[in-house]
């Protein structure tokens, strides 16, 4: 029978390749961003599999803040992105340093 | 039987899904593996009884983010090949943590699995009703005890609307819009005038 160990291991795993996401693609921002996607949905899914099986609705409450964050999150990162393209004609982030941090 | 079935469907399609969003070349195929992996993760919420969670994933991720990622995938020209340059150089490193990480959130899963810690349950008030579809106790707790951090969290949206738009939005000198004010304030003197011909010669305009 499924458990919430499943659940909680699925999530684990997913979590840990969104991390890899982020080590294997340092270049390209767009699949770190994708790479963060992954990590907030481990995120929702552990939430809700908790919820879930403690009877308890507020995990699923908060899964719905993680999204609305992670929706604006996506937004602004992508605005940002764009912005930074149309003035510089790349998004390498080597080549990120007009901040000079 | 079937429940194990389908879990286990969606879960290998999912960690699949994921593992090819990663190492995909091109970043459009990409994004078009995240939304199978966020399909995937709303079938195994609907798993557990958690349909309102699920459909608002495929609405808002699949319907709104993946689509805003396919958008600026295929805005940008960008040579996505020379971008993973540094792929071969970073997997030691970024393997190394992974699973470091992915260790260490095994030893909490079996610390918690051995008994060690003692986990609290559902006080009571935040439970589903009886009777109750999980649409309808999720709206019923989110329009009473979540009020403020419901509206909190459509203003959040709203900002980041904004911040979007105020980002990305520009005045283009070299096209020709409408000025509705100079439409609405021009008066007939200005736009027409009156001629006396010579016959024979024509007009000056």
């Amino acid at each position: 029978m499924i458990g919430i160990e499943h659940y909680v291991a699925v999530s684990s795993i997913l979590f840990v390749l969104g991390v890899l996401g982020i080590f294997l693609n340092r270049k390209n921002v767009i699949v770190i961003l994708m790479a963060i996607e992954l990590i907030l949905l481990a995120v929702n899914i552990n939430f809700v599999a908790f919820s879930a099986f403690l009877h308890d609705l507020v995990g699923q409450i908060f899964a719905m803040f993680v999204l609305t964050v992670a929706a604006g999150e996506a937004a602004i990162g992508l605005a940002i992105l764009v912005i930074y393209f149309r003035g510089r004609g790349t998004i390498a982030v080597d080549d990120v340093n007009r901040m000079k941090g | 039987m079937i429940q194990a079935f389908a879990f286990y469907m969606f879960t290998a399609i999912m960690l699949f899904s994921a593992i090819s969003v990663i190492f995909a070349r091109n970043p459009v195929h990409s994004v078009l593996w995240l939304i199978v992996a966020f399909f995937n993760a709303a079938g195994l919420m609907v798993l557990i009884g958690a349909e309102f969670i699920a459909m608002l994933l495929v609405i808002v991720y699949v319907g709104a983010v993946a689509v805003l990622f396919l958008f600026v995938v295929m805005m940008l020209d960008i040579d996505f090949s020379e971008m993973r340059a540094g792929f071969i150089k970073n997997a030691p490193l970024g393997l190394l943590i992974a699973l470091v990480l992915l260790v260490e959130l095994g030893l909490g899963l079996g610390v918690w699995h051995a008994g060690a810690l003692q986990l609290g349950v559902s006080s009571g008030n935040a439970a589903t009703p009886e009777g109750l579809s999980n649409t309808a106790a999720i709206g019923a707790l989110l329009y009473t005890r979540y009020l403020f951090l419901f509206e909190a969290a459509g203003i959040i949206l709203l900002v980041a609307m904004i911040g979007a738009i105020v980002l990305t939005h520009r005045q283009r000198g070299d096209t020709r819009g409408q000025n509705v004010g100079r439409q609405i304030a021009r008066r007939p003197e200005e736009a027409t005038v009156n001629v006396k011909p010579v016959v024979g010669q024509g007009v000056t305009l």
